[in-house]
């Protein structure tokens, strides 16, 4: 027989034994039993954030960056629901993460004990699965299955809620060889008459467009897509999810779609006739209004949740499986409709997106005043820093700022909070990012609101040797919000200026925080400036860039208006130009 | 909006009820009726739940209840191939004048008396949906002073089993082809 230990101990085997290297969390009374035996592993490194929102998306950015399951902890009650806004935002954008919450004793659960709080009841709609553990002999199956849950099929979050008791009573570590759900089967193969149907209407159809999400990098499949791609000649678009699924340098490729996409590729696949939609799922960014979305597009979507297919859209065919296999078998079934000489010709296709794409490209404009252009600084950041980057951000102008004018041609190299649009996502998501992969480059483009969330992060950064890169994009308010206020509220500001170019003094703020902090005003010192970043890497840096703060996001279709009435510039449409 | 029911084997474990009802409740359906109790398998219970919706919806419905990592298996149960029942207790006025109408009706229903008190009959009956209405409707007249009804319950008729691999499943799109 294997030997009596406690609760506490027989979870950080059970940790061990699933392959963690990194937790992210804070201890407190409930999950106090776990951190003692925690100090002894050998294994697994435990990072003390300075708040749980930060370990959450910590972890969710160490997930995104390299594919593994992240991990973080909190002890009951108030620690628990700290970690409910990252927990819910990668129940949105399926990120693999298990979160570990420690629970007031079993005997007191009810009770309105302190520091009590029913977090698996609570976190039950945002979490793919949750277990409350109150035996301390379930410890190794619970985490087991919970790994398997967040790793395999859909990824996504899940809880495991640990009573302090069983976490202090005696038991033994048993690891199982198996998972055994008897509910949980996700299907990984495609069905290979739906796939040949695929390849059917492709090589029928005239304007088909890829419709590329953020699937298509959960599944690992940009290869087996460039090679679609490739052998198709199909023009791509990759939604806020997927920029980097795809190369954006490819010559296929047409931008990102959606509220703030490109002309070229909103326009794609508004006037497409076939839409091959791989790991997307038709959110409202995307669509925009939904009756008159790609109205004359018939749809082949492809997912490994079988909810997500005719959530929204109806599919024409559905294909339900992991896009890793579903993808080559696409590829494979196209090969043969090639070889009995059936094959699209999208010639006409592509005069109609390279005129729109001459037209309309991606751009912005220089401020007349002077001040400096967010836009130019996001860009220049992406050409300095390189493909050997990763980029976070936050959520607002920045953020589409970063999707727009930073070419990415890898995967995992582009992490933001698209599904449910989380402001402070970006620094301990980098902080997160850079512990998965410490020889890239990561970079936090965040804006002054969305940095005050969660800078203190940045203190974890400098304690812990963990030198991410910060490019605040300060241009002193709550810009989305007020670009919305400036095109329909009348410019009536209501409470969107932070009055941030004053205080804080984000130079100062960073140098309290043990970082380099730079400051950078005017265009010609951008360049500079970046490059003075990248030199540093003894500690995390932050440059506050103090940006135009009247700056716009274009090109945009407004909430709950058609694809179609997109605006290039403000109040300027573009001409689609007949049918050719 | 039409009527389904849906019969969800689940495993039996704490907070899988919890689970299935708020994820109706959050994706906007109204529940009219639920019964859960176990099944000729030990540890997988069966829900019975009778939901109001249109076809499609239904379909995403019960997508996302397949995504629980608890729930077994969905069945709709085609009105025609099973038999569905409720029971109801009803408490119903009943003095030395209208006791003898009162148990008159209840032997017509095939229901069955299981409290007498002086002022009142307490009656048990079981069946469909709609014979539960027409026994209400008739005994309303004399008053109801309390009323419970159960959640249906239903089975589909034949030999099959609703564990039998065959069986059809209600998400169409999610077979399992592996």
């Amino acid at each position: 027989m294997s030997e009596q230990i406690t609760g506490a101990q027989s979870l950080v085997l059970s940790l061990e034994a699933a392959g963690v290297t990194d937790v992210f969390g804070i201890p407190g009374g409930a999950i106090l039993p776990l951190y003692d035996p925690l100090m002894d592993s050998t294994q697994i490194r435990h990072i003390l954030v300075r708040h749980e929102q930060g370990a959450g998306h910590a972890a969710e950015g160490y997930a995104a960056a390299c594919g593994r399951v992240g991990v973080c902890m909190a002890t009951s009650g108030p620690g628990a629901t700290n970690l409910v806004t990252p927990i819910a935002d990668a129940h949105m954008d399926s990120v693999p993460m298990v979160a570990i919450t420690g629970q007031v004793a079993s005997s007191a659960i009810g009770t309105d004990a302190f520091q009590e709080a029913d977090i698996r009841g609570i976190t039950m709609p945002i979490t793919k699965h949750s277990f409350l553990v109150t035996n301390p002999d379930d410890i190794p199956r619970a985490v087991a299955e919970a790994f398997h849950i967040a790793s395999t099929g859909r990824p996504g979050p899940v809880l495991v809620d640990v009573s302090k008791d069983a976490l202090q009573a005696l038991t033994q570590f048993n690891w199982p060889t198996s998972v055994d759900l008897p509910g949980y089967h996700p299907v990984t193969r495609p069905h290979a008459k739906q796939v040949r149907e695929a390849a059917r209407l492709i090589v029928e159809a005239s304007q088909p467009v890829l419709y590329v999400g953020g699937g298509v990098i959960r599944a690992n499949a940009s290869a087996a897509l460039l090679r679609l791609a490739e052998l198709t000649g199909i023009p791509v678009v990759t939604t806020l999810m997927a920029r980097g699924a795809f190369p954006d340098d490819h010559k296929q490729h047409l931008g990102m779609p959606g509220m703030h996409g490109s002309v070229a590729a909103v326009g794609a696949l508004q006037k497409s006739d076939l839409l091959i939609t791989l790991g997307a799922r038709f959110d409202d960014r995307v669509t925009g209004k939904l009756s008159t979305f790609a109205p004359n597009a018939a749809v082949i979507h492809a997912d490994i949740d079988p909810a997500e297919i005719g959530k929204n859209r109806f599919a024409d065919v559905p294909i339900v499986g992991d896009l890793s296999e579903i993808i080559p078998d696409l590829v494979a079934a196209i090969e043969v409709e090639f070889a009995n000489n059936k094959r699209g010709d999208y010639e006409g296709w592509w005069a109609q997106l390279d005129r729109i794409l001459d037209t309309y490209p991606v751009g912005y404009d220089f401020p007349t005043d002077g001040t400096l252009s967010p836009q130019f600084v996001i860009e220049r950041l992406g050409i300095i820093s390189g493909d050997n980057s990763i980029f976070t951000s936050g959520v607002g102008q920045h953020q589409m700022w970063a999707a727009q004018f930073i070419k990415y041609n890898k995967p995992n190299t582009w992490l933001n909070s698209g599904g449910l649009g989380t402001m402070g996502y970006a620094v301990p998501a980098a902080m997160g990012a850079k512990v998965a992969m410490p020889d890239k480059t990561v970079w936090a483009i965040d804006g002054d609101g969305c940095f005050q969330m969660t800078n203190q992060e940045l203190v974890t950064c400098a304690i812990n040797e963990i030198p991410i890169k910060v490019a605040l994009i300060n241009n002193s308010s709550l810009g989305m919000v007020r670009q919305w206020q400036t095109l329909f509220y009348n410019e009536r500001y209501s409470n969107t200026n932070l009055e941030s170019h004053r205080i804080p003094d984000f130079v100062k703020l960073a140098d309290a925080y043990g970082c380099h902090g730079l400051r950078c005003e005017s265009q010609d010192q951008v360049d500079a400036t970046i490059e003075k970043a990248m030199s540093l890497n003894d500690a995390p840096v932050v440059i506050d860039f103090v940006v135009h703060k009247d700056a716009m996001v274009w090109p945009m279709v407004a909430a709950g208006a058609s694809n179609d009435e997109i605006q290039f510039a403000r109040s300027i449409a573009p001409e689609w130009g007949g049918e050719e | 909006m039409t009527r389904h029911t849906l019969s969800v084997l689940v495993q039996d474990q704490p907070g899988v009820l919890a689970r299935v009802a708020s994820l109706f409740s959050r994706r906007g359906f109204n529940i009219e009726s639920l019964a859960v109790g176990p099944t000729e398998v030990p540890d997988v219970s069966r829900m019975t739940i009778v939901v109001n919706v249109d076809g499609s919806p239904l379909e995403q419905v019960t997508k996302q209840l397949n995504k629980l990592i608890n729930v077994l298996k969905i069945v709709e149960l085609d009105p025609a191939a099973s038999v569905s029942r409720e029971i109801m207790l009803v408490k119903v006025k009943a003095d030395v004048d209208t006791r003898s109408r009162v148990i008159e009706v209840v032997q017509l229903f095939k229901a069955k008396v299981v409290d007498v008190a002086p002022e009142a009959l307490t009656i048990e009956i079981t069946g469909n949906p709609e014979k539960l209405t027409d026994f209400l409707k008739v005994m309303e007249p004399f008053g109801i002073k309390e009323l419970v009804k159960s959640g249906m319950v239903a089975v589909g008729r034949g030999s099959r089993s609703i564990s039998d691999r065959s069986s059809r499943p209600a998400d169409k799109s999610g077979e399992r082809t592996a």
